[in-house]
């Protein structure tokens, strides 16, 4: 767990075979229009170096020789290399973009469906918000190296072979002169993006201090106040701030020396083309036209080189993303499905637990050696004080985990026998904090299942009381639900969860009421929504009503971790054990309640 | 431009920089439009017979003015783009200084991630238009005006049809750039919907379990994830064009030079090396005609954050020092009260304290029980002035807490809010986080005193080791013994325990409480909490009901009176007893 920390500050190692050969496997699949793409690429990437060779032609050949025809025709194929370039570029860019895209899909994809897999004991111990950051940023980070990266690099170096190539072909010895200045242009180039990197990993690193010191306050802003801390406060924000802004201003110097030279590199070598190939000229070696391609190519270079020089930086980001969502990939905690499960047929919810034994972790039992039997259609309730292991219980049923030393049996056979999908297909749960999603009240109850018909919701609704408020909400069963049902009271969230349990119709029901307090209309409605709910199945049931316990067929009392106490509610009473002083403790004040 | 005009005072402020930055962007551009203007020469001359000295001559001031213009262009970003970060950093500060001083009010109104969001990319898209808009606006407007004289001087029928598309890409990209920010905009809002439907999903995890809908779960994913897809190629079918557009223009202005200027040569009108500097001249164009586009869509965005930003510092400190403060007070005994108290959070939601009359002597100890929202902690709020009373008066020695100078009222209150929140810091920093001066002995003599040092004896570094996700993660309980520390180290005349004591167990709070009536004696204390063991050797006990006081008296009196009190008390009695069995 401890380990899991430091994943968001992985910076990456620059490059790691590994990782991009995995990487590389998600292009698999389109591995022969990747392949298309790069070879349209490479010709694509003649079209701009060619047309300066024709504007040689037409200097040469035309202008020089009066030849208004030659002219115009040169001019217009010219025209018509523009244009192809420029409508094979659009298809090109938008289709590599396509590839890449479909491939974070494919990514994205993945990682959620292997997210779904994953058994409770992993979200217990991961933070929401890192699981989300994979599936959703760190996916995103990849975006450059799957749609630009891979294609794209070919592009470059193509564009300077033919750049090269039509040099060499018109003159060798003034390309070599004319070249001389590129190893200073790439030396050049290559250190500037160094210097960049660096002082932009500076500036990140400040930015990320400027934040982090901003969330904090900002959460913490009550104890800067509290104490007058303000004027201290702005002058540590203040030096953060300057930090930042210092290492943007060697940034700025980086990129002010570079674009500048780059400038005087490619007027250098204009200068040495006029001087040597004028020169050459003169010697009647070489002609005009040849001069004024030289001096475009000059200008061609820069581009190409920059742009290879980056896809350094886009490799390590990829690197860091790829083996942070690797890692998520790669986790399996996993509850075990049965290689060949028994088949459920006819459940009819007969429940036990033989000599149960559980821990979250190492040997820290919750529940020690629990035993009981539930037959079907028996309602059983379960009370203890705080940390007796109720929840466990439920938790149990379902195989959201699976318990160290004993059996937990459904109609006889152990649960870990059987297709855990199968098995809570019988089984509902309602929860104390009940949780809705985004979208409709509708959506919400079938939990998108087109198997659950309308008539099927609003009966549930109806059995439940749910009704009356959601024929009162301006779009009904369609009104729309907002993240975690903030619009909704708490009631009202109760009923939607008893109508969603109830629209499964399971042959088991687990119930964790909730104890937060609604008024007393609402609290009758819920009381015979339970009693509705509760009806013809077997059900489980964390008990905080009076009413509950009271007309549950058998009550276990958990204390500790231990099952302490066991009958009807007047037996325990009478008992006057555990179940007295909870008893006395939770439900008494609510005889009050109800008498009023 | 409304809104960035509040940027003016800041551009002032660095006047001087800034027309220095000007002087150098003429300098740098009398330079750059030079050297087209010898490379003409040197080709017109490569016609008349020329020397291989003459070459050499033009190729080297070529060089020569190819780095005039770079000095100044470096020089151009020294000043006006280091300028845009210096004001960055102004904008910044003042941003802070503001936020600091904002109520309480406000940040329960509004999250942290929408207030770092204003400091960091609203600040962003401003310095985006200090900066480069500026720059580049500037720069390209000067070196179009030279290059199109110099270009007319030397024909201006070619120069007017080799320009005539260059406006058309001007629009062209501010079209491009506005529609990408429309469509980027578009994906923001898409991958906010993947965000938030992971985020529900991996909460809601037990639910789909439960009802076995994982499938169903995934085939929404591929949805969303399918609907992203098509809103980002939508996006890439609009920037596709940039290449294509920048191409095909640049290109035809290229090729008409070529072909009209090509027919002028050979009618003996223009020569070979005009041809080369029209070449030259539209290559250094290009990018002044991109910039304009950019840049027009940079100012409005500048112009929308700015905006925001403003709203930010428009926003009024509601508590504060005012012309009603009586600055002659410079010290406070403690006494406290509560004459006729009334508090809501705001006019359009009810009471949350009714008529509260309470008086608490210097050097007693009032405790405050009560369900939660029966108004604890808004009462204690009152005092230290986080929130200001609707009606009514808090008193201290007698004077309207709004007649205190805010820097004597909060140094002289120690308040432990529930909530406990330590900086990522040395426990020594935190403890000693209201001290002017930190001295250990303090900080010790405060740690034992909260029970807390006998902790810090067993962390690696003692009392230099970090707090937080960087260093050292507390428990809950050491957590709210660290905060208490801090409280008591100011030596506060009042203190105030909001439920400090929720995750301490019961002996280290009654050591706790023991040492504070030490401590704590000849001031006052109120503490707030849950438990009756804490409250009842309290000198006065009251009971918070929705918002009234409902009972009040010590702890006899009031387990006498058989209310809501007595209730709490035989409650937790039972609780213990639950606790001590096995």
């Amino acid at each position: 767990m401890s380990d899991n920390r430091h994943d968001d500050e992985i910076l990456g190692k620059a490059y790691d075979a590994k990782l991009m050969k995995r990487l590389l496997t998600y292009v698999k699949p389109y591995k022969k229009y990747v392949f298309f793409a790069i070879l349209l690429n490479i010709f694509v990437a003649a079209l701009g170096p060619l047309r300066p060779f024709l504007t040689k032609v037409a200097i040469d050949n035309y202008i020089v020789n009066a030849d208004y025809n030659g002219l115009l025709l040169i001019s217009l194929i010219l025209f018509a290399s523009l244009m192809l370039q420029a409508a094979i570029q659009y298809f090109l860019t938008f289709y590599t973009q396509y590839l890449g895209q479909k491939t974070l899909y494919d990514l994205r994809v993945q990682i959620f469906s292997h997210v779904q897999k994953l058994a409770l004991r992993f979200f217990d111990k991961t933070p929401i918000g890192r699981i989300v950051t994979r599936t959703t940023n760190d996916v995103e980070s990849l975006g450059e190296l799957f749609s630009s990266g891979i294609v794209m690099v070919f592009s470059d170096v193509f564009i300077i072979i033919w750049i090269l190539a039509f040099m060499f072909f018109m003159d060798v010895n003034l390309s070599l002169v004319t070249l001389s200045v590129l190893p200073i242009l790439i030396y050049g180039t290559f250190l500037f993006r160094k210097k960049v990197r660096e002082t932009y990993r500076d500036v990140r690193f400040h930015l990320a201090r400027l934040n982090s010191y901003m969330q904090e306050h900002v959460t913490g802003m009550n104890v800067v106040q509290i104490f007058r801390k303000e004027k201290d406060e702005f002058n540590k924000f203040s030096s953060i701030n300057a930090d930042h802004r210092d290492a943007n201003i060697r940034s700025i110097f980086y990129y002010a020396i570079f674009y500048p030279s780059v400038e005087l590199i490619s007027s250098a070598a204009i200068a040495l083309i006029i001087w040597y190939g004028g020169g050459e000229i003169i010697q009647q070696q070489m002609t005009i036209g040849v001069l004024f391609a030289f001096i475009q190519y000059t200008e061609m270079f820069f581009r190409p080189i920059r742009d290879l020089s980056e896809k350094y930086n886009i490799l390590q980001t990829s690197m860091a993303s790829s083996e942070r969502i690797f890692k998520l990939l790669d986790n399996k905690t996993f509850v075990q499905n049965p290689e060949n499960p028994i088949e459920l047929k006819n459940v009819k919810g007969d429940i036990s637990f033989k000599d149960v034994w559980f821990a979250y972790e190492d040997e820290n039992y919750v529940l020690k050696n629990i035993s009981f039997d539930i037959k079907a259609g028996e309602s059983v309730a379960i009370v203890g004080h705080t940390g007796a292991g109720k929840s466990t219980i439920i938790n149990l049923l379902t195989r959201f985990y699976d318990i160290q030393k004993g059996q937990i049996l459904l109609d006889g056979k152990d649960i870990r026998l059987l297709d855990k999908r199968e098995l809570r297909k019988h089984i509902s749960i309602v929860l104390q904090d009940v949780y809705l999603f985004s979208g409709t009240i509708k959506s919400n109850i079938t939990m998108d299942n087109p198997e659950i018909s309308f008539e099927k919701v609003v009966q549930a609704a109806k059995l439940v009381g749910a009704d009356k408020f959601i024929e009162n909400l301006p779009n009904k069963y369609n009104e729309e639900v907002k993240e975690r049902g903030a619009t909704l009271s708490v009631g009202q969230k109760q009923l939607i969860s008893f109508a969603r349990a109830l629209a499964y119709d399971p042959k088991i029901l687990i119930l964790d009421e909730a104890t937060s307090s609604v008024d007393t209309d609402t609290e009758k409605l819920i009381q015979q929504a339970i009693e509705n709910l509760l009806k013809g199945r077997t059900a489980v049931v964390i008990a905080h009503r009076l009413s509950t316990i009271q007309n549950a067929d058998k009550i276990i009392v958990l204390h500790k971790g231990e099952l302490k106490e066991m009958g009807t509610h007047q037996q325990l009473l009478a008992k006057r054990g555990i179940y007295y002083k909870l008893y006395q403790l939770q439900y008494k004040d609510q005889e009050l309640v109800s008498s009023k | 431009m409304k809104n960035l005009r509040t940027l003016k005072k800041y551009f002032l402020r660095y006047k001087k920089k800034l027309f220095l930055g000007f002087i150098f962007i003429l300098l740098s551009n009398a330079g750059t439009v030079y050297v087209p203007i010898l490379m003409k020469d040197a080709i017109n001359q490569l016609q008349s017979n020329t020397t291989t000295h003459t070459l050499l001559f033009y190729s080297s001031l070529i060089v020569l003015s190819s780095l005039f213009a770079g000095i100044f262009r470096f020089l151009i970003r020294q000043t006006i783009i280091v300028v845009s970060r210096e004001i960055e950093f102004d904008l910044r500060n003042d941003f802070w200084s503001h936020i600091q001083k904002l109520p309480l009010r406000y940040f329960q109104n509004n999250s942290t991630g929408n207030i770092m969001s204003h400091a960091t990319n609203d600040i962003n898209a401003v310095r985006n238009f200090i900066g480069p808009a500026v720059m580049y606006s500037i720069d390209t407007g000067v070196r179009l005006l030279i290059v199109v004289a110099i270009m007319i001087s030397l024909d201006w029928s070619l120069t007017l049809a080799a320009l005539f598309p260059l406006p058309l890409l001007s629009y062209g990209v501010y079209r491009i750039m506005k529609l990408i920010h429309e469509k980027y905009t578009k994906i923001q809002e898409a991958f906010s919907v993947l965000t938030t439907v992971a985020q529900e999903n991996f909460s809601g995890i037990r639910v789909i379990k439960s009802y076995v809908r994982e499938a169903n779960e995934i085939q929404k994913w591929k949805d969303l994830s399918k609907d992203y897809l098509n809103k980002n190629m939508n996006l890439v079918r609009i920037q596709a064009w940039i290449m294509p557009i920048l191409l095909i223009i640049t290109g035809i202005s290229i090729i008409i030079v070529i072909w009209i200027g090509g027919m002028k040569v050979i009618s003996g009108t223009l020569s070979l090396g005009e041809i080369t500097a029209f070449i030259v001249y539209l290559g250094i164009l290009i990018w002044p005609v991109i910039a304009f586009g950019w840049v027009t869509n940079i100012v409005q965005q500048a112009e929308a954050s700015m905006k925001r930003l403003n709203k930010i510092f428009d926003e009024p400190y509601e508590i504060d020092d005012s012309e009603q403060t009586d600055f002659s007070i410079t010290e406070i005994k403690g006494e406290i009260e509560f004459r006729n108290v009334s508090f809501r959070y705001s006019d359009v939601l009810p009471n949350v304290l009714s008529k509260i009359n309470l008086k608490i002597p210097v050097g007693s100890t009032l405790a405050i029980i009560g369900h939660t929202g029966s108004g604890k902690t808004s009462l204690i709020n009152l005092i230290p002035r986080l929130y200001d009373a609707t009606e009514g008066e808090v008193l201290i020695d007698g004077v309207d807490v709004r007649k205190i100078p805010l820097d004597v009222l909060r140094k002289n209150i120690g308040l432990v809010p529930q909530e406990s929140f330590l900086f990522s810091d040395t426990i020594t920093n935190n403890i000693g986080y209201g001290l002017r001066e930190i001295k250990k002995e303090k900080i010790v003599e405060v740690a034992k005193i909260a029970q807390f040092d006998k902790d810090v004896e067993t962390f690696p570094n003692g009392y230099e080791t970090i707090v937080g996700e960087r260093g050292i993660t507390f428990s809950g309980g050491q957590k709210q013994r660290a905060c208490l520390a801090r409280a008591l180290a100011i030596e506060p005349k009042i203190l105030i325990l909001d439920d400090s004591f929720s995750a301490v167990d019961t002996n280290t709070e009654e050591e706790i409480l023991k040492n504070l009536k030490q401590y704590m004696k000849n001031r006052t204390s109120i503490i707030i909490s849950h438990r009756i063991s804490t409250v009842k050797d309290a000198d006065n006990i009251i009971v918070l009901h929705e918002g009234r006081i409902a009972e009040q008296g010590t702890h006899d009196e009031l387990v006498a009176l058989g209310g809501l009190y007595a209730d709490l008390h035989f409650k937790q009695l039972l609780e213990k007893e639950l606790e001590e069995l096995n």
